[in-house]
């Protein structure tokens, strides 16, 4: 259970609130419009911003005095989520050993199976650059897979991505976090993905985070803020 | 990530040897008492020499620029190119060069001898604004060629839709960016000539071409005089820095320039008039600019059969200087790549070599013979003068390093030592690779600090081309000059290659 007590940051005129819990395992849609927060909620979970009140929890364990890299937590970033000079299998090495030092037999053969799961078979050595933007995403994902941190956070990752694939790489996530058994927290800007992915949703409106209401109530009797959002 | 207590010791080294060197020399001082009657002198040659070479090189640079801006032809971005070469083309070596033109023997008075025409010479205050033109020209000329690509291809295009007659033109649209970029392009000149040292040595001299570095040095080398060296030392610092503070606030926001390579499509300046200027004005300052060069390459060549041992180990010291400068300004700049960092690199740019070695010299004294440390203060002092061109380099890139993948390195939850081998100083391999080269070239060059100690046997390549020079011995210091400027712009080009090869996008 991930539970957010009070939380409240924010720089400037800019402010959000979040008084939630979010059950564990499962995914999580975080919609609303732009400029909302969505971002945001994200980063104080993961750290990159600090909460002016409020502490956040872990199943019980307080996650506020913690770094970003200290947190159960795995992000996926809008961008600029591989190295560009590292190949995908270093990209992958770098989660396995953040603080330096040489990779066992057994770690290595982890990280060739995080490859071969997203479908990167043989691709290891080859460098972000000389790959598709989907297999950067599936690299990202594996990443995400061999860290196996409880918490997944993805920003928007596949937005650069078409429609199409799009839509694989959400279904990808969803299996991963099924398997993984993680709390999974997406960021969309897109009502379709809540749908296809996301059995519960969290709203993001007028600088507060609501609590995760399942995904086909929420659309069915949409709040005001989440109406005027979806121009209906 | 950002190491804050290795920023701290890097910035507080900077501040160190400049400031302790300086309150050295201001402790030794004397005060006014000992301000001779050849030190004012020294002042207003100083100031005079400075502003003279500053006005000359921009007047001159104005047509070259418009040339430049607004004409395409092959070879033309060779030429943009080489007019940054001077920053990393050793003092020594040009001053050959143009004492190949310009010298009692040179090309320009055999030409005038064959037509009976009295001769000129290249010695004393005019040969001295001579070589500071020679160096800044191609600086001035890339500023303003800035200014001139900064002007929006919108209001040319208006400019001719109105039909504007080219003296129109020059009124509405070039004359505004000039009075902006011309000030900030001389006011810079200005800095760089005040603290002139090697060309003062090598073509000024006498009571009537002494600058205040220059006065520094004799004080110290010839009359042993601590406190006027210290005095003028105090007054060389002063001047740095109220003109450093005065370009400062007139450069706004200048910047580095990117995109030189591009013409301004103009559609005033097709006539034959004005194809006539622009073709004189690159033609003449391409032969002013290259025929020096090429007479140290062409004579530097049959002189390299005179090389002796001596020069050869100064060549091999003055390499081990630069690696060591290089090595140390690195070092010194990878934690000071950030804004408040490049802040505190800057006293390198104010404070003169001369004065930093003066106060060295002072504070080794009681402790060791000052000349068995000439070397490795001529590195540091180097390594300090390349600082501020280093953070330039470095610290936009490093930012951007920081904002594209210091949030990913804190999520993976990356070590800082972790984060500068793997993902750091790999990212910035092109930059530095650059920023490298460029001490090193800076230092393999530098006659500087190094002539305030050196016994022959402690001769960097440079002062050893000096002293073949002042010995008339014409050809070996053009042989060894030719392989001082290949060592420069060897190392240069190893450096700057080693950052590009292979560097991933």
């Amino acid at each position: 259970m991930l539970t957010l007590e009070g939380v409240v940051t924010g720089a400037g005129a800019f402010r959000l609130a979040a008084d939630l819990r979010v059950e564990a395992p499962g995914l999580v849609a975080v919609i609303g419009p732009s400029g909302a927060g969505k971002s945001t909620l994200l980063d104080v979970i993961a750290g990159f911003r600090p909460a002016s009140e409020g502490r956040i929890l872990w199943h019980g364990q307080d996650l506020t005095p913690l770094g970003p890299g200290d947190r159960p937590v795995a992000t996926l970033f809008q961008d600029n989520n591989l190295f560009p000079h590292l190949t995908l299998a270093g990209n992958l090495d770098l989660a396995l050993r953040p603080r330096g030092g040489r990779l066992t037999d057994e770690a290595r053969a982890r990280r060739d199976a995080a490859l071969a799961r997203m479908g990167l078979d043989g691709l290891g050595d080859r460098k972000p650059g000389a790959v598709s933007g989907g297999q950067q995403s599936r690299a990202a994902l594996a990443r995400a897979l061999l860290q196996a941190r409880p918490i997944l956070l993805l920003d928007e990752p596949f937005a650069a991505l078409g429609p199409a694939l799009r839509a694989e790489m959400l279904e990808e996530t969803r299996r991963v976090v099924s398997e993984t058994g993680a709390l999974a927290l997406l960021v969309t800007h897109d009502p379709a993905d809540a749908h296809r992915v996301a059995p519960r949703t969290i709203l993001v409106s007028e600088g507060r985070a609501a609590a995760p209401r399942d995904t086909e109530a929420l659309f069915a009797d949409p709040p005001d803020a989440l109406r005027a959002y979806l121009g209906d | 990530m950002a190491r804050r207590p290795l920023a701290l010791i890097a910035g507080g080294l900077v501040a160190a040897l400049t400031l302790v060197p300086v309150a050295a020399v201001l402790w030794r001082a004397g005060g006014p008492a000992t301000f001779a009657a050849g030190d004012g002198q020294a002042l207003r040659f100083t100031l005079w020499q400075a502003a003279v070479s500053a006005a000359v090189s921009v007047a001159l640079a104005v047509p070259v620029a418009r040339a430049l801006a607004r004409r395409a032809f092959p070879g033309r971005a060779v030429l943009v190119t080489l007019l940054g070469a001077p920053f990393i083309l050793p003092v020594i070596v040009a001053v050959l060069g143009l004492i190949a033109v310009f010298g009692n023997a040179g090309i320009l008075n055999r030409g005038l001898e064959a037509l009976g025409l009295p001769g000129v010479t290249v010695y004393g205050a005019h040969g001295v604004i001579l070589a500071h033109v020679f160096f800044n020209l191609p600086l001035a000329t890339r500023m303003i060629l800035q200014g001139w690509l900064a002007i929006p291809g919108e209001r040319l295009r208006l400019a001719a839709a109105l039909g504007l007659g080219p003296w129109q033109v020059v009124r509405v649209v070039e004359w505004p960016m000039l009075r902006r970029v011309a000030p900030q392009a001389a006011a810079v000149i200005f800095v760089i000539c005040l603290s002139s040292f090697a060309v003062a040595l090598t073509l000024g001299g006498g009571p009537r071409a002494t600058t205040v570095e220059l006065a520094i040095y004799q004080a110290m080398r010839f009359e042993f005089d601590l406190g006027r060296a210290a005095m003028l030392a105090c007054l060389q610092l002063a001047l740095a820095m109220a003109a450093g503070l005065a370009a400062l606030a007139l450069s706004g926001a200048a910047g580095m320039g990117a995109g030189l390579d591009r013409t301004v499509p103009r559609h005033d300046a097709q006539r034959a008039g004005a194809r006539f200027v622009d073709t004189i004005a690159i033609g003449a300052a391409a032969v002013f600019l290259l025929t020096p060069l090429a007479l140290v390459g062409g004579n530097g060549a049959a002189g390299l059969f005179d090389l002796d041992a001596p020069v050869w180990r100064a060549a091999g010291r003055s390499v081990t200087v630069a690696l060591a400068s290089t090595a140390l300004c690195l070092l010194w700049a990878l934690p000071l790549a950030t804004r408040r960092g490049e802040v505190a690199g800057l006293p390198g740019i104010a404070v003169s070599p001369l004065v930093l070695g003066t106060g060295l010299f002072i504070l080794a004294r009681p402790y060791v013979n000052p000349v068995a440390l000439a070397l490795p203060v001529t590195a540091i002092v180097n390594a300090l003068m390349a600082l501020p061109f280093a953070l330039r380099i470095l610290r936009p890139e490093a930012e951007a390093v920081r904002a594209d993948y210091g949030r990913l390195a804190a999520a993976l939850g990356l070590s800082g030592r972790v984060w500068l081998i793997r993902v750091f100083l790999p990212r910035l391999r092109r930059p530095l690779g650059f920023a490298a080269g460029l001490t090193a070239a800076l230092s393999m060059g530098d006659l500087g600090v190094i002539a305030l100690f050196a016994d022959p046997e402690r001769a960097t390549l440079p002062l050893q081309v000096y002293r073949l020079m002042a010995s008339y011995r014409m050809e070996a210091a053009q042989g060894a000059a030719l392989v001082l400027l290949a060592l420069s712009l060897g190392l240069f080009w190893v450096f700057d290659r080693g950052g590009r090869v292979n560097a991933d996008a």
